[in-house]
């Protein structure tokens, strides 16, 4: 099988290096990753410091964490990693049985669960030795017994991977790339429509105004803001350093 | 986040990018045809790629054009929907009302960001086309998730192309595009949940087809050098899934495909007075 491979795309997304040093060093503050010391010029960031840094404090942040490589690479995993964490969660609402066994919602999230095992494989084959791991997840905090709070964090998963798609996609610089991520962030999309009308039978929650705004476009989400909302699932320490980076480059 | 009117601005930065872009562009394989062998590899991947997206509408306004127009169409059709007496019936409307909303949302703001002026570029229908779409409430719904499920493939078939494209322009219109291809997705999922389908995209699970063309090589195998029909073929791969059996139109439903501008049309066009 052919592999995504390094030649097959342009290298020229960011390294955290490559960035000035300032820049950098905020990032490695932001995240935890380096132990500055108060400096005027960091008292001058203080403000964007804070902005970011709660967001991803649900995340296991560490400098010797999962790296999510370079350019489209770290983008890529970084969808990989969603997916992982999508399949860890569905798989877990089967095996404790929110549902009853043989309920058409027990169906939904069976073939739901099948459909974020595919897009896992996916990246797993397609990224080949660019990959990430596979990470460990920690779901515990979800009472599982409770059907609405399932259906709610499904919602809640499926909004963001959309939202993460939609916000990240951009930064792609691959067309291939481009077209894959578009064809999986459509599926996520419905995901997200058919549990809303799940919870929510005849109403507007499918394509609700907190996730489509004044101009119909879906809100997305940036990195951190991603991070602060599924990181707290993700027990592997990460170090999105290099995903971030090429994001404020972008920016 | 303020899209209005902001085309007007990229258009005169563009004039100047676009000259940037196409003497970068004939630099670059000007220099890849006479240094090939000095030149990495990677280097001459992206220039054999540059501009490879296909089914491209043209450039990134007339992406933007090609998207107005579908919107109008849909837009349209569920105005005239909602205020057809008795089509929809009790507990159906909220669906119906929160999907032509959007619709109207995206023209006004495709409108804005070309700077046209209200329904400037609105299409011309074919009222016979039109009228029989909304014979009843199941022809009505059977058009509405053809029109949803033509979009989504519409959009995500332009995302390579703006893109690649890389103009002022077109970095505005990807997000824009993204953003909205994944609300269309949305609405094709509750249309045909509306009609008690599965809700994602494969052959023989779409009800009544409006037209088989909607759904034109919509079951892959592959997806990006990846032969995931038969990885999953496998057992030891297929004993992952909840439903085994049911592994092929797992992989297809896993993922959408996109839809060429000339297959898109090709699918809307007779709705059209005359064709595009």
């Amino acid at each position: 099988m052919e592999e995504l491979t390094s030649t097959s795309i342009p290298k020229k997304g960011p390294s955290v290096a490559a960035i000035p040093s300032v820049e950098r060093r905020m990032f490695l503050r932001a995240l935890g990753l380096t132990t500055v010391s108060a400096s005027a010029f960091l008292a001058a960031c203080q403000n964007s410091i804070n902005d970011v840094a709660p967001k991803i404090s649900g995340a296991r942040i560490s400098a010797e964490g999962v790296s999510f490589g370079e350019g489209d690479f770290a983008i890529l995993n970084y969808a990989y990693a969603l997916e992982q964490l999508e399949t860890a969660f569905y798989m877990a609402v089967i095996e404790k049985k929110t549902f009853p066994a043989g309920s058409k919602e027990e169906m939904v999230f069976k073939d739901i669960h099948d459909h974020e095992l595919v897009h896992r494989e996916f990246f797993k084959l397609a990224l080949g030795s660019n990959a990430i791991g596979e990470l460990e997840f920690d779901v515990s905090s979800i009472d599982f017994s409770n059907r609405r709070e399932v259906l709610n964090t499904a919602r809640i998963l499926e909004d963001t991977g959309v939202a993460a798609y939609n916000g990240a996609g951009p930064l792609l610089t691959n067309s291939t790339f481009m077209t894959l991520a578009g064809k999986i962030v459509s599926v996520e999309a419905r995901h997200a429509s058919l549990i809303s009308m799940i919870l929510q039978p005849g109403g507007a929650l499918f394509a609700g105004d907190y996730v489509v705004d004044n101009n119909g476009l879906e809100r997305p989400l940036t990195i951190s803001e991603v991070l602060g909302r599924a990181g707290k699932y993700i027990k592997t320490p990460i170090n999105p350093a290099s995903l971030l980076a090429l994001e404020s480059s972008k920016s | 986040m303020n899209l209005f009117g902001i085309f007007s601005q990229i258009e005169k930065a563009d004039a100047e990018a676009g000259d940037k872009l196409d003497f970068a562009r004939r630099k670059m394989l000007k220099t890849a045809t006479v240094a090939a062998a000095a030149t990495p590899a990677f280097f001459v991947g992206m220039v054999n790629k540059a501009f490879a997206a296909e089914g491209c509408a043209g450039d990134a306004v007339a992406i933007l054009k090609y998207a107005l127009t579908l919107e109008y169409l849909e837009r349209d059709f569920y105005r005239a929907a909602q205020f057809k007496a008795g089509l929809l019936p009790a507990g159906t409307r909220a669906y119906v009302v929160q999907i032509a909303k959007h619709e109207a949302q995206h023209v006004d703001l495709l409108e804005g960001v070309l700077g046209l002026k209200k329904n400037e570029l609105q299409p011309k229908y074919n009222t016979g086309t039109l009228n029989a779409a909304l014979a009843d409430y199941d022809t009505f719904l059977t058009y509405a998730q053809a029109l949803e499920d033509t979009g989504v493939r519409a959009y995500k078939g332009q995302a390579a192309c703006l893109l690649e494209e890389g103009s002022a322009t077109a970095k505005v219109a990807l997000p824009v595009a993204l953003r909205i291809h994944s609300v269309e997705a949305r609405h094709a999922a509750a249309v045909r949940h509306m009609r008690g389908l599965r809700v994602w995209a494969s052959s023989g699970e779409n009800g009544m087809e409006a037209d088989p063309k909607v759904y034109a090589h919509e079951d892959m195998g592959q997806q990006g050098g990846a032969d995931l029909e038969g990885y999953f073929n496998l057992p030891e791969n297929k004993m992952k899934l909840y439903t085994p059996e049911m592994a092929k139109r797992t992989v297809y439903e896993s993922f959408d495909e996109p839809l060429t501008k000339d297959e898109v049309l090709a699918i809307a066009g007779p709705f059209f007075a005359s064709m595009m």
